[in-house]
């Protein structure tokens, strides 16, 4: 049955060269001068030069872009999980009528693309005073993650017994203190893969803040490489140096979140 | 993940775990938590939408309250008479195409190989997916930047061999280019998709079938592929319904560009909204897309997905 691994292994590292070789290309790339990268572009650096890195490092831009996103992430998680905890909280176990198509409301929501609503959106927040503003963003994010949020934070409620409600509810506790103090606690693993989920929706999304923010100090990091890159356009291992540093972020958390994330994206496809 | 399950047993649950003592003031507690989140997605996701309907019908140049100048369907007339949106239409197809045809076999076959018991495949898988949490932003640079037709790293490396290609340069070969670029970054979030789906098939039903005598490649047509479907109608479907609105990764690669060869309905939108302000031709565009993605999922789910519509909901905005 056992046969040689051999060409499977071949396959497998041919693939990871095909995923390795852009970033690994770009993380020495930054350590060239641009002209290094046109007559060595194979090798190491030689010499090496750190000033793409440190200058990049240096720049007050990069790291207000940073902050914005993270402010941005991280308002938008808390108000799209909370949002949705306490929507879910309903849908999972209150029953009243009506219950069923409120929650069909928000599931349709989940096949409305994004795109279609930018124009309209871009016309109610210059109406309302939002553009520039990261609430802009944040808001508009949140609601277009609530369907995802409430449909995998029902199923989880769903599954708390409902003996453990009894109890809380005999020894006095309303339905808030419930849901505060047992309920959340107890899904805290769901909350975790919601969360990550929407850190990492709110990290990379470009279309949103590309047309609500036209002042530079409002700018996310997905702006500012667009922008980088266009602004130095023949100085190519700078930019190189740019993605790199914006990569950090997104992989660091990665690596920290990487089971959150993958259990939460295949859990609905597979639904087991 | 049990996380999701819905079996039998949950309505039954949900029931049991309604105590007469909340029976007090249910409407109060219920309104109090719905109405958050219902406001929000209302306003911010429903009304968007039906605006953009609406504005369809109507010249616009989004300013001035609600378009007053009604056009009937001059708009879609219009859209569907121009060579450029037709080439939209046309490399939807082209895209979906070699998304289902290359990129997702491509994925199944990476997951099947990472299902066996290589060494190593915690790192492969590792390595695999780390694309994905790239934002299509700075994945479009970096391969703006190895694409450059003089001094990028592809045409260096296959300048060795005679092998320089234009890539999203040349109108014949952006359609391509762009489409490697988005199995570099998306084979392996379906490649993990599949891995999940592959190691809820019992390894019973796999034996079986070995014991029987068959070979490998039957053992995967007759028991392992048809026992993924569930798994893989979900993969196409959200293949399919993120090429509708295919935007970020085009807009940095190439703008749509080299002569509109590389353009999709999004990048259209987007440029006569927001360069030309003709909101309601734009919005028309974008019905379109709304249209595309409704009439696809609902005939989808009625016909191909059927049974395993459970899980298909949960995991369609990640794309965004």
């Amino acid at each position: 049955m056992r046969r040689t691994t051999l060409p499977l292994h071949a396959i497998a590292w041919i693939v990871g060269a095909f995923i390795l070789v852009p970033i690994v290309y770009a993380l020495l790339g930054g350590f060239k001068s641009t002209d290094q990268l046109s007559t060595n572009p194979f090798g190491l650096p030689d010499p090496w030069v750190t000033e793409n890195y440190t200058q990049v490092l240096g720049s007050g831009s990069f790291w207000r872009q940073l902050w914005n996103s993270t402010f941005i992430a991280v308002a938008t998680t808390a108000i799209v999980v909370l949002l949705s905890a306490m929507a879910a909280y309903v849908f999972a176990r209150f029953a009243f009528r009506g219950r069923e198509l409120l929650f069909t409301v928000f599931t349709v929501g989940l096949m409305f693309p994004f795109a279609v609503a930018i124009l309209p959106i871009f016309v109610m927040l210059r109406t309302l005073g939002l553009l520039d503003n990261p609430l802009g963003v944040i808001l508009t994010q949140a609601a277009f993650g609530l369907p995802l949020t409430i449909i995998i934070l029902r199923g989880f409620f769903r599954s708390v017994p409902g003996e453990i409600e009894e109890a809380a509810t005999i020894d006095g506790c309303t339905p808030f203190g419930f849901f505060w103090r047992i309920l959340l606690p107890m899904a805290r693993p769901a909350l975790a893969t919601v969360s990550v989920l929407a850190v990492v929706g709110s990290w990379n999304t470009f279309m949103l803040p590309l047309v609500v923010f036209s002042d530079e100090t409002a700018w996310t990091l997905p702006l500012g490489v667009q922008q980088f890159q266009g602004q130095y356009t023949s100085d190519i291992a700078r930019v190189l140096a740019y993605l790199v540093l914006a990569m950090v972020p997104a992989l660091g958390f990665y690596a920290v979140a990487e089971r959150h994330l993958i259990g939460g994206l295949t859990a609905g496809a597979t639904k087991g | 993940m049990t996380t999701l399950t819905r079996g039998p047993q949950a309505p039954a649950l949900a029931a049991r775990a309604r105590p007469p003592r909340r029976r007090r003031r249910p409407w109060m507690t219920i309104t109090l938590f719905v109405l958050p989140a219902l406001v929000l997605f209302l306003l911010l996701v429903v009304a968007p939408i039906a605006v953009a309907l609406y504005a369809s019908v109507f010249r616009w140049n989004g300013f001035g309250g609600l378009p007053t100048d009604f056009v009937g369907l001059d708009n879609f007339t219009r859209l569907f008479g121009t060579e450029v949106f037709r080439q939209d239409v046309w490399h939807l197809g082209v895209i979906i195409l070699l998304s289902l045809g290359v990129q997702l076999p491509f994925s199944l076959a990476i997951a099947m190989l990472l299902h066996q018991r290589v060494r190593g495949r915690a790192v492969y898988r590792l390595v695999f997916f780390a694309p994905y949490v790239l934002s299509e932003v700075i994945t479009g640079v970096l391969f703006s930047l190895l694409l450059s037709p003089d001094a990028g790293l592809a045409n260096q490396l296959l300048g060795v061999f005679g092998l320089e290609s234009e890539w999203l340069a040349d109108t014949g070969t952006v359609l391509p280019s762009v489409f490697l670029v988005m199995t570099w970054k998306y084979f392996g979030f379906h490649m993990m998709i599949y891995l999940a789906g592959r190691q809820n098939i019992p390894e019973e039903l796999i034996e079986a079938a070995q014991i029987d005598g068959a070979t490998p490649w039957r053992v995967f047509r007759h028991v392992t592929l048809p026992l993924l479907g569930p798994t893989i109608r979900i993969s196409v479907f959200l293949s399919v319904i993120y090429t509708i609105q295919l935007f970020d990764l085009v807009w940095i690669l190439t703008e749509g560009g080299p002569s509109h060869a590389s353009e999709t309905m999004a990048v259209t939108m987007m440029e006569f909204g927001f360069g030309r302000h003709q909101v309601g031709y734009a919005s028309a565009i974008s019905v379109v897309m709304f249209g595309l993605s409704l009439v696809f999922a609902l005939v989808y789910q009625r016909f191909v997905m059927r049974r395993d519509l459970e899980g298909a909901t949960t995991s369609m905005g990640d794309h965004r």
